[in-house]
C-alpha cells in the first residue's frame, strides 16, 4: 500500500506487448503501459476501441468470456504475472477491485451489498461489519443518504446511488487497485461531481484506472491519460500534456472532438 | 384545373368503397379467423367435458348431502369389498368393516352381493402418491439442479456438452413405460444394497468394516418408484433449471467474482437464490407428471392392495423405503381395468380421479405459494 515517504512511484500495473483476442477477432494490439501507485490513469478513446477489454484483463474478468484469449505479452500487477497458471484469481480480484460500466448492485439490502465481499471471506462479526458499512459508505459519499435505510434493497436506490453503492462494495474488500469502467455514464452532473470528488479522495489510498468518454472528466480526475484507437494504445502521457500538447494527430483530433 | 376535375370524377361517390362487398382477402381472413376460433372452442369444450364429468361424478362419491358433507370413509379408509344387501326391507350398501359390525350388532348372518374394491376409501393411495411425489421430486430437484448448474455454469461448450444436451432431450421423449422397465431392471431387481449385516446375495464386504454390499435389488418399493419417477422428470427439471439460471443477469455473477468470490460462492449466493423461484415454478409441471404416471410405478412401487399404511409394522427405519405402496393412478387403473365393471366401481373410479385432481392442484398451489414467498425474500 501507499508509502508516506516520497520515494519514486513504482509501476503497480505493467502491461507489456499485450495482444488480446475475442475468438478470431483481435481486440488489443501490442499494448505497453505502466500505471503507477496512487495515480489515477484515465483510458479514453472512441467506442469499441478496447478500453473495457484492457480494463477487464487487469482483474482477469475476461476469463468469463468463452472465446477470449491472450495472444502475446503479459500483464504484471505488483511485479507478478497475473496470467501465470498458478495465480489465484480470487486473491487477484480481492487486490484489484472493479466497478462496472453498468451498475449492478445485488438484489439484497444496502447493508448486505456493502459487506458481501467480507461475508464471503467468512467475516461475520457484527461490529466489524457495521464499522465496514459505515466506513465504505462514507468513503463512497453515500452514507448520509442511506444511513437510515440500510436494510432496504440496493435496487431501491437511484442510478447514481447504485453506482456509489457499487463503489462502496468494492472498497469494503480493501483492494490496492480500483478499476472503474465509465462509472459516471449513467449519472447526472451532481452525482458525477460526487463520484469525481470521491476519486480524488480515494487517490491517496488506491491506484485507480478509470475509463471515461468525458474529456473534461478525464482532465479533472486523472494524472495520466491513455488514448486508445482501434485496439491500439496511441498515446499515453501526463494528463496536462495530453490535453495541452498531444504529440499524436489522432489524439489531438479525438480530444478536440473532431472524431470519435 | 380540369385535371383535378377528372380525377375527382373517377373517385367513388361514397367514401372509398368501404361499403362494397368484402374483398377476397377480407373473406379469407374471416374464414381463417373462424377456423382458429372453432379450434379453440373445441378444445375448450373437450376440457370442460372432461373436468365437469370428473367433478360431477367424482363429487357424488366424495361429498354427501348429510353431515359432515364429506364422505369421511372414502378419504380415510382403505379399499374394501362392498356388500350390497337387503335387510328387513331396507337396502344397504356397506363396506366390509361396517358390514361385519352390522352383522355382529344384529347377531345375524346375511347373504350379500359383494363387489371387490368398491367399498371403503382410498386413504392408502393418497398417502402413497404423496410419498412418491415428495420422494421423486426431492431426488429430481437435487440431481436436476446440480446437473443444470454444471451444464450452464461450469462446462465449456463443445461436442461433449452438445451430446449431453441431446441425450437429456431424448430422455424427455422416452415413453413412461420404458422408464418402468428401466426401474424394474435397475432398481427393483438390481438396486445396490448396503447393510451392516450379511444378507442374501451380497457381493462383497468392505473388509474390515462391517458393511456389506451387493446388487440385491430393492424389490417393489417406494425407493425404486421414487427413483424411476425422478429419472422420468429429470429432463423437465434440468431444462427448467437451466432456463432459470440463464435468466439471472451476468452482471450479478461478474460483480461477485470481482469482489473475490469463487465461482461456486458466486453461484451459491447470487445465482441460485434468485433462480430458485423459477426452478420451482417450472418444476410444477413435473409434479403433475410424477403424480399422474402409472406405467413407471406399475412394476416398481405400486401394490394393487395393501392393508398396512407405510408407517405401520416397520421393523427398522430403512424398511420404510423398501415397501411397496398404493397409489392413486394405479388404483384408478386397477378399479377400471382389473375388476369386473359395475355401477359401484364407477363411483370408485370417478371419486379417485376427483381426489387425484384436487391433490395435484394442491401441490401446484403449494409450489406457487412457496415461489411467491421466495420472490418476496429475494426481491429484485
Ligand atoms: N464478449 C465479447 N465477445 C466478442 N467481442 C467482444 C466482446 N466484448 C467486446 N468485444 C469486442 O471487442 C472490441 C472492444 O470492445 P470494448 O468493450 O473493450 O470497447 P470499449 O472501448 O470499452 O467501448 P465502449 O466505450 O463502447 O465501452 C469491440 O470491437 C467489441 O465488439
Ligand atoms: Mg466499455
Amino acid at each position: 500500500m501507499a508509502n508516506d515517504k516520497p520515494e519514486p512511484k513504482r509501476p503497480l500495473i505493467r502491461v507489456s506487448d499485450f495482444d488480446f483476442y475475442y475468438g478470431e477477432k483481435q481486440a488489443l494490439f501490442d499494448i505497453n503501459m505502466d500505471m503507477k501507485e496512487n495515480e489515477v490513469t484515465a483510458f479514453i478513446g472512441p467506442s469499441g476501441c478496447g478500453k473495457s477489454t484492457l480494463l477487464r484483463c487487469i482483474n482477469r474478468m475476461n476469463d468469463l468470456v468463452e472465446v477470449a484469449r491472450i495472444g502475446r505479452g503479459k500483464i504484471e500487477v505488483n511485479g507478478a504475472d497475473i496470467y501465470d497458471p498458478r495465480v489465484d484469481t480470487i486473491e487477484l480480484r480481492k487486490r484489484v477491485g472493479m466497478v462496472f460500466q453498468k451498475s449492478n448492485p445485488f438484489p439484497k439490502s444496502i447493508y448486505e451489498n456493502v459487506i458481501y465481499g467480507l461475508r464471503i471471506q467468512g467475516i461475520n462479526k457484527k461490529p466489524v461489519l457495521d464499522e465496514a458499512v459505515e466506513r465504505c459508505l462514507k468513503g463512497a459519499a453515500l452514507w448520509d443518504e442511506v444511513k437510515d435505510r440500510l436494510d432496504t434493497s440496493g435496487l431501491s436506490l437511484s442510478g447514481g446511488q447504485q453506482q456509489r453503492l457499487c463503489i462502496a462494495r468494492a472498497l469494503a474488500v480493501e483492494p490496492d487497485i480500483l478499476l472503474m469502467d465509465e462509472p459516471c455514464s449513467a449519472l447526472d452532473p451532481v452525482a458525477t461531481a460526487k463520484v469525481e470528488e470521491l476519486i480524488h479522495s480515494l487517490k491517496n489510498d488506491y491506484t485507480i484506472v478509470i475509463v471515461t468518454h468525458n474529456m473534461q472528466q478525464a482532465a479533472r480526475v486523472s494524472d495520466k491519460t491513455a488514448f486508445f484507437y482501434l485496439g491500439k494504445l496511441i498515446e499515453m502521457a501526463k494528463t496536462d500534456e495530453i490535453f495541452m500538447s498531444p504529440k499524436n494527430e489522432q489524439t489531438e483530433a479525438y480530444i478536440s472532438g473532431r472524431f470519435g | 384545373m380540369s385535371a383535378t376535375a377528372t380525377l375527382r370524377k373517377e373517385r367513388p361517390v361514397e367514401g372509398l368503397g368501404f361499403h362494397k362487398k368484402p374483398s377476397k382477402a377480407k373473406s379469407t381472413e374471416r374464414a381463417v379467423f373462424w377456423l382458429f376460433r372453432l379450434g379453440t372452442y373445441f378444445i375448450l369444450l373437450c376440457a370442460s367435458v372432461i373436468f365437469l364429468t370428473i367433478i360431477f361424478k367424482g363429487s357424488q362419491t366424495v361429498f354427501q348431502s348429510s353431515f359432515p358433507f364429506v364422505n369421511v370413509e372414502f378419504l380415510t379408509e382403505a379399499p374394501q369389498t362392498l356388500h350390497v344387501f337387503e335387510y328387513e326391507g331396507e337396502k344397504y350398501e356397506l363396506s366390509d368393516n361396517n358390514f361385519r359390525a352390522f352383522e355382529a350388532e344384529r347377531g345375524v348372518e346375511i347373504k350379500t352381493d359383494t363387489y371387490a374394491y368398491s367399498g371403503g376409501g382410498i386413504w392408502p393411495c393418497i398417502v402413497g402418491t404423496v410419498l412418491l411425489v415428495v420422494g421423486a421430486m426431492t431426488i429430481a430437484l437435487t440431481l436436476g439442479v446440480l446437473s443444470a448448474i454444471f451444464l450452464s455454469e461450469y462446462s465449456k461448450p463443445g461436442k461433449i456438452l452438445n451430446a449431453i444436451r441431446l441425450s437429456i432431450l431424448n430422455l424427455a421423449g422416452v415413453p413412461s413405460v420404458v422408464f418402468g422397465i428401466f426401474g424394474l431392471g435397475f432398481f427393483v431387481l438390481a438396486g445396490p444394497i448396503f447393510s451392516f449385516s450379511p444378507f442374501e446375495g451380497y457381493d462383497f464386504q468392505f473388509w474390515p468394516l462391517p458393511i456389506y454390499f451387493g446388487f440385491a435389488g430393492w424389490n417393489v418399493s417406494l425407493l425404486a418408484g421414487c427413483f424411476t419417477l425422478a429419472f422420468m422428470v429429470l429432463p423437465i427439471v434440468i431444462s427448467a433449471s437451466e432456463e432459470s439460471l440463464r435468466a439471472i443477469p451476468q452482471g450479478l455473477r461478474e460483480a461477485s467474482l470481482a469482489l473475490g468470490a469463487s465461482k461456486w460462492t458466486a453461484i451459491r449466493t447470487n445465482v441460485l437464490p434468485y433462480a430458485m423461484p423459477g426452478i420451482l415454478t417450472s418444476s410444477i409441471i413435473g409434479v403433475a407428471r410424477v403424480a399422474g404416471e402409472t406405467a413407471p410405478i406399475m412394476f416398481t412401487a405400486a401394490y394393487a392392495m395393501r392393508d398396512q399404511l407405510p408407517w405401520e409394522g416397520l421393523e427398522k427405519w430403512s424398511d420404510f423405503f423398501f415397501q411397496g405402496v398404493m397409489a392413486l393412478p394405479y388404483h384408478i387403473y386397477v378399479v377400471s381395468a382389473k375388476i369386473p365393471q359395475n355401477e359401484y366401481t364407477e363411483r370408485m373410479q370417478y371419486g379417485t380421479a376427483f381426489v387425484f385432481l384436487v391433490i395435484v392442484a394442491g401441490i401446484a398451489l403449494a409450489s406457487i405459494l412457496l415461489r411467491i414467498r421466495m420472490r418476496k425474500k429475494y426481491r429484485w
